[in-house]
């Protein structure tokens, strides 16, 4: 299908990491049902290395695919390196998504960075607040009239 | 794989018969109507050939047949034609419906930019606007009713002869957007007061790009495509005759096997629907009985519907749906909005529209796959995680 990339069906059709993790350290969910997207992601770790990531999705194909991506991306990985991981990369690594689907690849970005802020938060980690700003209101976004 | 094509109401295949018709003016008849020579009188002669068996079908003059490139452009030059020909009368009211086709609905935003007002209907729950609805909304200063004869997304019949009786009392200018219609169910612009009337050729195994307006005598019809006297002045270009003559073919077709066709699938949409109903939390949008032969809607609690699509396609299943992915924007259908469905049910409704083409295997496929998906990406979806756990109330 034209529509997405190779890559984007590849992890859409065999998203990695699907599912949960009953005792994560940190979870984190973001996205509006109305909207047509929410992405919930499930973090285990260990020694501030994400030794294991989850992820349930609502949404649509790249929705999935930038799911199934931004887990493989970040698994094994420092915290550290958690938390620089955008929006862009994810969609590069998926060899591209469609203009009006690049909002899947943020929610994906916003999902890991609202699991880690959750993990700071039950472990009392002390972080700095300016790096985990609140994920925009999708509402206000999307709700625009059609001309 | 096989392809198992559902998603008729978006378009057809053609028809051989069609096609066969179209050929000769490709190659053979390649005339222009307006030349005055042998050759260009030959096709003329076809052009007129085909518009008295269209005329024919949906009972009305030769002379009331206008041909465009389909109907989006036949809503267009309707539509305006009566606002503008209102507002010469100084009437700049108009009415329609909430779920038409954006063929009409972007028509009407844009003349509400010029000063026009128009009524949107409500059309309940069960996507059905009433004759009364359309009588109580008429003002002196009504100046045209659009109300679609049966809905693209949810198939729901309108009451378009009771509506039809409405404006005739009342002396305004009814139109309707009948592409989904013709050709699936009797229309009869005599019997059903229409005295304007959009259609297109592929909904029904004609080809792509050629339409009809239908413009009864008496009734201004404006130009909206200028250059040249084709279509008595009213639609300039020459005319696109394979196109037409393959239309004609296709609704001659169409309309001599209406019956045998709705029957054959109106056997299979029960059973879509029925079977599909079974999936629970599942909700069946439009009408049950004043529905399409064709056309099955179903929305499916906790999933997102391009995330079923691309399931369904990997499976040789093309079908569609009315999630805001699918539509390019973010925003579910305005049809499924439209009867009061919350944006989350909306988004995961699935349209099949059937054809003549499809069999009982086609609806086993389906009735095997669309559980499956629909279990496998509840399974991976957080919504339905919340709706089984009591975190969130079931909505359907």
């Amino acid at each position: 299908m034209a529509l997405y990339s190779e890559k984007v069906m590849d992890h859409f059709t065999n998203p990695r990491n699907v599912g949960k993790i009953e005792d994560a350290d940190g979870v984190g969910e973001v996205g509006n049902a109305k909207c047509g997207d929410i992405m919930k992601i499930y973090l285990k770790i260990e020694n501030d290395i994400i030794v294991d990531v989850k992820f349930n999705t609502f949404g649509c194909g790249s929705a999935i695919a930038s799911s199934s991506m931004a887990t493989e991306l970040i698994k094994g990985k420092p915290i550290s390196e958690a938390l620089e991981l955008t929006n862009k990369a994810v969609a590069e690594a998926l060899d591209g998504l469609p203009a009006h689907k690049m909002h899947c690849s943020v929610l994906a970005e916003e999902a890991i960075r609202a699991a880690i802020k959750d993990y700071y938060d039950k472990n009392g980690i002390a972080y700095d607040k300016a790096d985990f700003p609140d994920p925009h209101d999708e509402e206000d976004e999307h709700f625009t009239e059609e001309d | 794989m096989k392809t198992i094509y559902v998603d008729n109401a978006a378009t057809t295949a053609m028809s051989d018969s069609a096609v066969k018709a179209m050929l000769p003016y490709l190659k053979e008849v390649y005339g222009n109507p307006s030349s005055l020579h042998t050759v260009g009188q030959v096709a003329k002669e076809a052009l007129e050939n085909a518009r008295a068996q269209i005329a024919k079908r949906l009972n009305c003059e030769p002379r009331e047949i206008y041909f465009t490139s389909g109907g989006s452009e036949a809503d267009n030059q309707a539509i305006r034609s009566a606002a503008v020909n209102g507002a010469r009368k100084g009437k700049q009211h108009i009415i329609s419906t909430a779920f038409e086709h954006h063929a009409v609905l972007h028509a009407l935003k844009k003349l509400e930019k010029e000063g026009f007002e128009v009524t949107y209907l409500d059309v309940h729950s069960n996507g059905i606007v009433t004759a009364e609805q359309v009588e109580e909304a008429i003002r002196p200063d009504t100046a045209l009713v659009t109300v679609m004869y049966a809905n693209n997304e949810v198939g729901t019949i309108q009451p378009i002869r009771e509506i039809g009786e409405v404006c005739k009392k009342h002396g305004v200018v009814f139109h309707t957007d009948a592409v989904q219609a013709v050709g699936h169910i009797p229309v009869d612009v005599k019997a059903d007061n229409i005295d304007m009337l959009a259609l297109s050729a592929h909904k029904f195994h004609g080809p792509k790009g050629v339409g009809v307006l239908y413009c009864k005598r008496g009734i201004p019809l404006n130009t909206f495509i200028e250059g040249g006297a084709q279509e008595r002045g009213r639609r300039a270009g020459t005319e696109n005759l394979g196109g037409i003559a393959a239309m004609a073919q296709a609704l001659n077709d169409a309309c001599e096997n209406m019956s045998a066709n709705a029957e054959k699938q109106i056997k299979l949409r029960d059973a879509l629907i029925d079977g599909l109903l079974k999936v629970p939390h599942s909700k069946l949008n439009g009408d049950r009985k004043n529905r399409l032969p064709n056309n099955v809607n179903i929305s499916f609690e906790g999933i997102e519907g391009e995330g079923l699509l691309l399931h369904l396609d990997a499976r040789g299943i093309c079908a569609s749906s009315g999630s805001a992915c699918t539509s390019g924007s973010l925003d579910p259908s305005h049809v499924l909005l439209s009867l009061g469905l919350p944006h989350e049910v909306a988004h995961g409704s699935l349209r099949l529209s059937l054809s003549e083409y499809n069999t009982e295997d086609d609806v086993k496929a389906i009735l095997k796959a669309v559980p499956e998906v629909v279990a496998y990406l509840r399974n991976m979806s957080p919504v339905w995680e919340d709706l089984e756990t009591g975190k969130k109330q079931h909505l359907i």
